[in-house]
């Protein structure tokens, strides 16, 4: 079975992060690259089933010049070789251009099953797997929460509120998990190791036969049209009870409709 | 030396350890401490990691990587939690190591897979209860019964201060035993492997221990106990020297946890200063403390480098053993000592077990204490600067 997983590579969620104020888009240069978080799940799923089926697990990412992280951790988790497409003309698409470009990318590669995660850490549209299946005309499997390939089919528990979905469809299909799927492997020194004799392919917009008017600041179809910082909090009041804290406070509740 | 940068697969190991400290060790290990209860989901995360096949070639189902990866490891989870990295240290420095210096072929074969998987722990076992320091001392014995034809030796005696020799998971236990009369001065010691569940073989009682309470330690006790005469590791009369020398490796390993030990100081002293207010200032603002952390600081440094610089003479190859006794000397001090200072930042919560620094203080003494005493590195250090025996 051949596998493509998409990882995406995100400002670290923990840093503090701050918007270009010209093209309004997060700052990646001042933060710390690493996987996105979710993606790290669906490169375990994607070992996982290669480890039981047999086969070959690609990963493909899509990022500025030097964002190579998410792809080497994919590397080092065991996947066995990378796609990276890279062209200052990607800077800036949306979750539709975003989708045109990988679509575009996974036409160039032989492929069962396309793994990736929910959502990104970053812009949380969680649109791209939906786009991506529907530009490649193939099921969409979204959310799930366990997979099971059985020859040309699969099942996937897909998670909702009030429990889970199961759905089936025929490969290829495009797969999106949740964190809920496994348990990610932390690579091993020999991971490591090995990952630097990976093969890499890098490709540009061109190689990838993508049409740069589709993509990028000029052709996404969203635009950001202003961005404000989250106000700090401001400092709550203090009611010092003197005999009238239970009547003030109960005023306050009913000021805010909450009784 | 000469480049100040790891090279980058020596750091994304680190980084990985660093991770997975974090975010699995950090979390659930002051619980374990607190019932002197062994974390074996933990050492098993390890082991899936790979970090107990760290040292040694793949053929034998290691990482193919080498001692200073081990350091690097060791020191990331120690900045945690050092009843882990005293679980991996001794796991892989003196269950593994030996089998892997001194053992045959088959040996190898036979005992090496599963210590370097994790999912057997081998201990070593040289300490006893007349005798640390002074090996000469050993008294419990092996004699060699109908040598040549399926012949046994019988062990008898006991040992103590055993790491990892009674978890659920161990193997074997590694021991120096005397094997022959006196000879130039010297009793005869070979080294004997002895696998876990061996009749006369018994475990003693896990000690109640002042710190590393998450690691497991035993004494242990052998009475007529029987294992084949191929268990010999290594030459007959050889012990002495095989475990100067595992003793040797053993201390570049125990600096890097306690230079972990020191650093995971500096970062909870920061985290405080950074949070909690006194006299109406965060204490990060009085000079006080902030001298401590840069004195705290600098010890962790001066730390790392000591160990660093006597790992990187060990994987070359070259002379080593003044520079690993100096690393070990200036690194569990600089635990003990950055351990005291975290404590005292903490003030009252630093005395409270639920606060990793009380942990680190308690975990510090053992450093200048365990494979070889802080005055054994000053001797070591003494001969090799030519002063008289």
């Amino acid at each position: 079975m051949k596998i493509v997983v998409l990882v995406k590579q995100v400002p670290d969620t923990w840093a503090e992060k701050r918007l270009d104020p010209d093209t309004l888009t997060v700052d990646r240069a001042s933060v710390d690259g690493l996987i996105n978080e979710m993606d790290e799940f669906a490169v375990e799923e994607a070992l996982q089933l290669a480890e039981k089926h047999g086969g070959e697990v690609t990963v493909v990412c899509m990022g500025p010049e030097g964002a190579t992280d998410a792809y080497k951790k994919a590397l080092q988790m065991g996947v066995d070789k990378a796609v990276f497409l890279t062209d200052p003309a990607l800077a800036g698409s949306d979750a539709v251009g975003t989708s045109y470009a990988l679509a575009q990318v996974l036409g160039t590669l032989e492929y069962d099953l396309v793994i990736l995660g929910s959502e990104a850490s970053d812009a949380r549209t969680s649109i791209v797997p939906a786009l991506l299946a529907e530009r490649l005309g193939l099921p969409q499997l979204t959310f799930a929460s366990k997979v099971e390939v059985d020859g040309t089919s699969i099942k996937i528990n897909r998670q909702t509120d009030y429990g889970h979905d199961v759905v089936e469809a025929g490969l290829p299909a495009v797969v999106s998990v949740v964190e809920k799927i496994n348990e990610p492997r932390y690579p091993s020194f020999k991971g490591i190791m090995a990952a630097k004799k990976k093969p890499v392919q890098t490709l540009d917009a061109a190689a990838a036969a993508i049409d740069t008017a589709r993509v990028g600041a000029v052709g996404s179809w969203s635009k950001v049209l202003d961005a404000t910082v989250t106000p700090p909090r401001s400092k709550g009041t203090i009611v010092t009870d003197e005999g009238s804290g239970g009547v003030e406070l109960a005023d306050f509740l009913a000021t805010k409709k909450f009784v | 030396m000469l480049d100040p940068q790891l090279p980058a697969e020596y750091e994304e190991l680190r980084k990985t350890v660093e991770e997975f400290a974090h975010t699995e060790v950090s979390p659930v290990i002051g619980d374990y401490y607190e019932r002197h209860a062994f974390p074996y989901p933990l050492v098993a995360a390890m082991g899936r990691m790979g970090l107990f096949g760290l040292p040694f070639p793949e053929q034998y189902g290691g990482m193919g990587g080498d001692y200073f990866a081990l350091c690097l490891a060791l020191e990331e989870l120690a900045r945690v939690d050092s009843s882990l990295a005293i679980t991996l240290e001794a796991g892989v420095s003196l269950g593994a190591m030996p089998l892997y210096r001194f053992g045959t072929q088959e040996q190898k074969q036979r005992w090496l897979p599963d210590l370097c998987s994790g999912e057997r722990l081998g201990a070593f076992g040289l300490t006893e209860p007349d005798g640390g320091s002074d090996a000469g001392a050993t008294k419990t014995s092996a004699r060699l019964e109908s040598a040549g034809s399926g012949g046994s030796w019988v062990v008898n005696g006991s040992k103590s201060f055993i790491t990892n020799s009674g978890t659920d998971i161990t193997s074997l236990v590694t021991v120096t035993a005397v094997t022959g009369p006196q000879q130039e001065g010297r009793k005869e010691i070979s080294s004997i492997v002895i696998p876990s569940g061996t009749p006369g073989f018994t475990v003693e009682p896990g000690y109640s221990k002042v710190g590393w309470c998450a690691s497991d330690t035993h004494g242990l006790s052998f009475a007529d106990c029987r294992v084949p005469e191929e268990n010999l590791l290594g030459e007959r009369g050889r012990g002495y020297a095989q475990f100067l020398r595992i003793l040797d490796e053993g201390r570049i390993a125990i600096a890097a946890l306690a230079t972990g030990l020191a650093q995971g100081c500096v970062d909870e002293s920061l985290r405080y200063a950074r949070e909690r207010a006194a006299f109406g200032r965060r204490i990060e603002q009085y000079q006080a403390i902030q001298f401590k952390i840069a004195d705290m600081e600098a010890r962790a440094h001066t730390a790392r480098l000591a160990y660093r610089h006597a790992a990187a003479l060990l994987i070359h190859g070259r002379p080593f053993k003044k520079q690993a006794a100096i690393a070990k000397l200036v690194a569990s001090s600089a635990a003990m000592e950055n351990a005291r200072e975290a404590t005292q930042i903490f003030g009252g919560y630093g005395f409270m077990n639920e606060f990793p620094v009380g942990r680190f203080y308690r975990d510090a003494k053992i450093l200048e204490i365990g494979e070889g005493t802080s005055e054994v590195q000053r001797l070591l250090i003494a001969r090799d600067l030519g002063l008289p025996a």
